[in-house]
């Protein structure tokens, strides 16, 4: 079997939704995974909790507020009776509260981190306490511009206010206290999960005893804006959107979302990812169908469209729209303020962990990070990860990432106490 | 010691590995060069063992530099913040005089531009610790000369095809290169046998190893 093979029997099958031809090719995880007791945490529930009913939640950008908020979450594993061993996972931008386990055994597949999650895994869930939330503004249960105003009783739409990480990060933080928790052990994120973690660090030091970001940044570069500004233009230009209204009709931007999708999609892969899954094999022939209108002909057009729409199954157009420009905002730092002076007030330590192939959230902008927390005299380790998977690698290389985070936050329980 | 000996200890220890007394003495001896509480970062920092004890006993704030996927993680494993990257590139990730000492232990013949990490450890530092290995040591020449083959000794355990040892120096050619850059030697501590000695008869030849503390020359 040569590399390439080898290569491909490592990526997930739940992960890879691929064309047949494809998954014959990857002798090994042709089957799509299976609930099974043993090696997961098990069947677990989403649940909801409504915070900021008497006051609200004040806003980072317009001065505006939010409130009552509801917000979807999960846990794993118990809290133990100091309450020191809780860790909240950070999804990244279309992911939701469900992080590990099957709710329920007929599941296509488990949590979107499950591998990684779980009795024995990276996050143990017999050590340690894990909460995943769904953000604010999202479309997975908690509050967003798909909901119910409370004051107009109708849906917010574009009337929703605009949100920051800043704020996705508050809410999580009201939930974390709601739950009995006044600090974690660690908050981890990849890519805008990363960036909640890092806002968490700075604004809610005395909460956050380490912190673990994943391809990410303290700030999303231009590249990455651009490929938002796209795919909002694709939202704002179907006819479906109705300036944000669309609700009550029968179809949505659904030709918009997907578009902004596939080329989403595009980033989250990498040159060599495309290349070893799909390279220029063909859909359903070997030979070119020469028919301008079929736009599955090769592998990696079905991929993308496969992409697309499931994801319009699943996501919210305005959901989509505000979450892009959340990211974009982000900026720790910024003109007036050198990186390093605005993580002074962070009191936790840091594992930074980028990937080589992520042009996403390319290297240098870990090193940035990690070049200013040793200006800001922080406690940081760094270390660039080899994968072929671009910015989803740290969805799919587990076993690397489990290498890490395990004596990370080994050492994390022991400093735990000490910290001053 | 024996060809025959010398062949199976080679064949036994692929890595360069001094025994362990040595490797102790090495870091006792980086450690009575640091004061405490200074901020220390060890390139090629292996699994931590030295900054940790830098941390533990001397009260330093520590960070290490390694390469080594195995090692990065047994030093994050012991609590020491620690950068992955490999010391043939620059440190761009170590900003300018972010530490008081940037140690650096039987590394700088290994790497691929000693004279530009010199450099680089003046960058991020006020100070750098430097213990290289005496390639001018008496037996080092004996095997040159009398049997015409590359050295193989006790503390060069290599050879010469799978050394990772790139380049070749003794004592004065080191104090050469610190000329060269502009540099000054605070400290030259010969290592003899293990044991570091302020003056020595004939260092270059009895010196296996020797330690160097060395600083910006004063008039730049």
């Amino acid at each position: 079997m040569g590399p390439r093979f080898g290569l491909m029997s490592r990526i997930p099958c739940g992960f890879l939704i691929g064309p047949p031809v494809y998954c014959a090719m990857s002798a090994e995880s042709n089957e799509s995974p299976k609930y099974c007791e043993d090696s997961s945490i098990g069947i677990v529930q989403t649940k909801r909790m409504t915070l900021f009913e008497r006051q609200p939640l004040a806003l980072v950008s317009d001065n505006g507020t939010l409130g009552p908020i509801e917000v979807a979450y999960e846990t794993y594993g118990e809290l133990n009776k100091r309450g020191d061993n809780a860790i909240f996972v950070c999804h990244a931008l279309t992911g939701d509260a469900h992080a590990a386990g099957w709710h329920s055994p007929e599941d296509r597949k488990p949590g979107w981190w499950d591998p990684f999650i779980g009795p024995g895994k990276g996050l143990d869930t017999n050590k340690y306490f894990v909460i995943c939330a769904n953000v604010l503004g999202g479309c997975q249960g908690t509050t967003g511009p798909g909901d119910i105003n409370h004051k107009s009783q109708k849906r917010f739409c574009l009337d929703f206010p605009f949100i920051t990480v800043q704020d996705i990060v508050d809410v999580h933080a009201e939930l974390v206290r709601a739950l009995g928790i006044k600090q974690l052990l660690a908050v981890i994120g990849g890519s805008l999960g990363g960036m909640q973690a890092l806002s968490w660090s700075v604004r809610h030091p005395e909460m956050v005893h380490s912190v673990i970001v994943l391809a990410s940044a303290a700030s999303l570069s231009a590249q990455g804006i651009a490929f938002n500004a796209v795919g909002r233009r694709a939202i704002f230009t179907d006819p479906g959107f109705k300036n944000g209204d669309y609700y009550d009709q029968e179809e949505g931007p659904r030709f918009g979302l997907s578009l902004a999708r596939m080329i989403a999609h595009i980033t989250y892969l990498s040159e060599d990812s495309i290349e070893l899954k799909f390279g220029r094999r063909l859909q359903d022939s070997d030979r070119f169908a020469f028919n301008m209108l079929k736009e599955t002909e090769f592998q990696i057009e079905s991929y993308l469209h496969h992409q697309g729409k499931r994801f319009i199954q699943r996501f919210d157009a305005n959901s989509y729209l505000y979450l892009t420009r959340a990211m974009d905002y982000f900026q720790l730092g910024g003109d007036d303020m050198p990186l390093s002076a605005a993580l002074e007030q962070t009191k936790a330590r840091f594992l930074v962990a980028s990937y080589t192939t992520d042009w996403l959230f390319p290297s240098a902008q870990s090193r940035a990070l990690v070049s200013a927390l040793l200006e800001a005299r922080k406690h940081v380790s760094y270390i660039e990860l080899e994968s072929p998977f671009g910015h989803d690698a740290f969805l799919i290389e587990l076993e690397q990432l489990n290498r890490i985070v395990r004596p990370f936050l080994k050492q994390a329980v022991q400093s735990y106490g000490s910290q001053s | 010691m024996s060809s025959r000996k010398r062949k199976k200890m080679t064949a036994d220890k692929p890595r360069f590995c001094l025994p362990d007394p040595l490797v102790a003495l090495t870091d006792e001896l980086i450690m009575k060069h640091i004061d405490a509480g200074s901020r220390v970062i060890d390139l090629g920092c292996g699994d931590g063992r030295l900054l940790a004890k830098l941390r533990d006993v001397h009260g330093c704030s520590v960070t290490g530099v390694e390469l080594d996927d195995d090692q990065f993680h047994a030093a994050v494993g012991r609590g020491i913040p620690t950068i992955n990257a490999d010391l043939d590139r620059s440190l761009q990730e170590v900003p300018d005089g972010s530490f008081d000492v940037a140690v650096l232990s039987q590394t700088l013949q290994q790497v691929r531009h000693p004279s530009e990490l010199l450099q680089e450890m003046m960058r991020i530092a006020n100070r750098a610790l430097v213990v290289v290995p005496n390639f001018g040591h008496w037996r080092v020449r004996w095997e040159v000369v009398f049997r015409g083959r590359a050295p193989v000794t006790e503390n060069l355990p290599y050879q010469w095809y799978d050394t990772p040892n790139l380049h070749v120096m003794s004592l004065p050619d080191f104090r050469a290169l610190v000329e060269r850059l502009e540099l000054q030697i605070i400290r030259e501590r010969p290592i003899i046998r293990g044991r570091a000695v302020d003056q020595a008869w004939l260092p270059n030849l009895r010196a296996d190893s020797a330690l160097y503390v060395l600083e910006r020359a004063a008039h730049k």
